[in-house]
């Protein structure tokens, strides 16, 4: 079956990860803007990583027969330096007619500060000038139901903000009835340890329904698992579920989201099912 | 929607992996009291959540996922005025609310 990987840092990853999803059935993957595992010095650093995601990247998936999207930001992690913020809001625009963006992401909280806040505000505000979609990361462990809930506000604080143009993600059980339910989109992150595991996100779908809802490895320079998604399809199968509801949470709910960048190109075949998973 | 598979199915499946995991709980707790400066680990606010944790699943009450998350979380709703760490703790410190 085909697969789209919505959330993967594949400038972590080898080729060897590359063959393996594209073996497993990956036909696109979007790459967020995310930490380096250190905070990067200057703007200039971050423009030769937008360089890096738009330009080599691309190539780099290509030959494996893989599209590679991405999405533009400074990173939640970074988001308290509020200089350094400013300075490379004011460069992404240059960016956002590149062919393979999708957006600004992932955007969001890390610790739930007021300066990572007013950074979360900037680039919600920057999207929407542009009329760019948004890929949020919800924080970590203990912050992640207050970190949601503060996401939550400040988006609903735009009085032009369209949820459905909005994916918020690194989702659990405690915190996607309040994504869902405000009409934004979420996605389920499969972790060896924190986040979802297989079995769990397989019991979220179940409990949430299967519209507006992905799942992803986000895999990165950390334990994480580039094979996740196929994994979670496999769960999926244990379980009893259907080969239309896999492909519907895998394949048609990622395009249905990602499809609204003009810059989304629908596989081949994808389009009927795909306009049906929006509604 | 329910879970496609029926109750004998479901412990068919799951029962091995979650004694497993059980198990694996049974002795960080054994662990930690051969630790060795034998200090007691009911100080630390993470081992106080997780004694938190254990007890709702056996309270009997339904939503136990969801309800386990929320001892871990951080249930003030105020942004937190300064940067503290850039890494979470995995458990609230509820003596640490001040920051
Ligand atoms: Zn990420």
């Amino acid at each position: 079956m085909r697969y789209i990987e919505p959330h993967a840092h594949m400038v972590s990853r080898t080729t060897d990860d590359y063959r393996q999803m594209a073996l497993s059935g990956c036909v696109a993957i979007s790459e967020p803007a995310f930490w380096a595992g250190w905070d990067r010095s200057t703007a200039d650093g971050f423009e030769d990583y937008f360089r890096q995601l738009t330009e080599f990247e691309p190539r780099r998936a290509a030959i494996y027969g893989i599209k590679h999207y991405a999405w533009l930001c400074l990173n939640p992690k970074e988001g308290e330096n509020r200089k350094l913020a400013r300075e490379v809001i004011e460069r992404i625009p240059k960016f956002l007619d590149r062919p393979n963006v999708l957006g600004i992401g992932e955007i969001g909280l890390n610790r739930n500060t007021l300066n990572e806040l007013e950074t979360f505000r900037d680039h919600v505000r920057l999207a929407l000038d542009h009329h760019q979609l948004i890929l949020i990361h919800t924080p970590h462990l203990e912050d992640k139901y207050k970190g949601t809930r503060l996401i939550i506000g400040a988006l609903l604080d735009f009085p032009e903000m369209d949820p459905s143009r909005v994916m918020i993600d690194h989702a659990e059980e405690h915190t996607a009835e309040m994504i869902l339910s405000n009409g934004f989109r979420t996605g389920l992150t499969l972790y060896p340890e924190t986040k979802v595991s297989l079995a769990r996100a397989v019991d979220i779908v179940e409990t949430h329904g299967f519209k507006r809802i992905y799942v992803n490895s986000a895999c990165d320079w950390g334990h994480s698992n580039p094979a996740a998604v196929p994994q979670f399809m496999m769960e999926m199968r244990r379980r009893g579920h259907s080969e239309e509801a896999i492909r519907r949470v895998v394949f048609e709910n990622p395009i249905a989201f990602l499809s609204q960048s003009p810059h989304f190109a629908v596989p081949a075949g994808a389009e009927e099912s795909v306009a049906a998973a929006a509604v | 929607m329910k879970c496609p598979m029926t109750t004998t199915r479901i412990v068919d499946e799951y029962f091995i992996e979650n004694r497993h995991r059980l198990l694996d709980i049974a002795a960080f707790l054994d662990r930690l009291e051969r630790s060795a400066d034998s200090q007691d680990a009911e100080a630390d606010f993470r081992i106080q959540a997780f004694r938190g944790a254990l007890q709702t699943l056996v309270d009997g009450r339904g939503e136990r996922v969801r309800r386990v998350h929320m001892v871990f979380s951080d249930p003030t709703a105020e942004p937190r005025a300064a940067l503290d760490r850039k890494a979470a703790y995995g458990a609230y410190n509820p003596g640490k609310a001040a920051l």
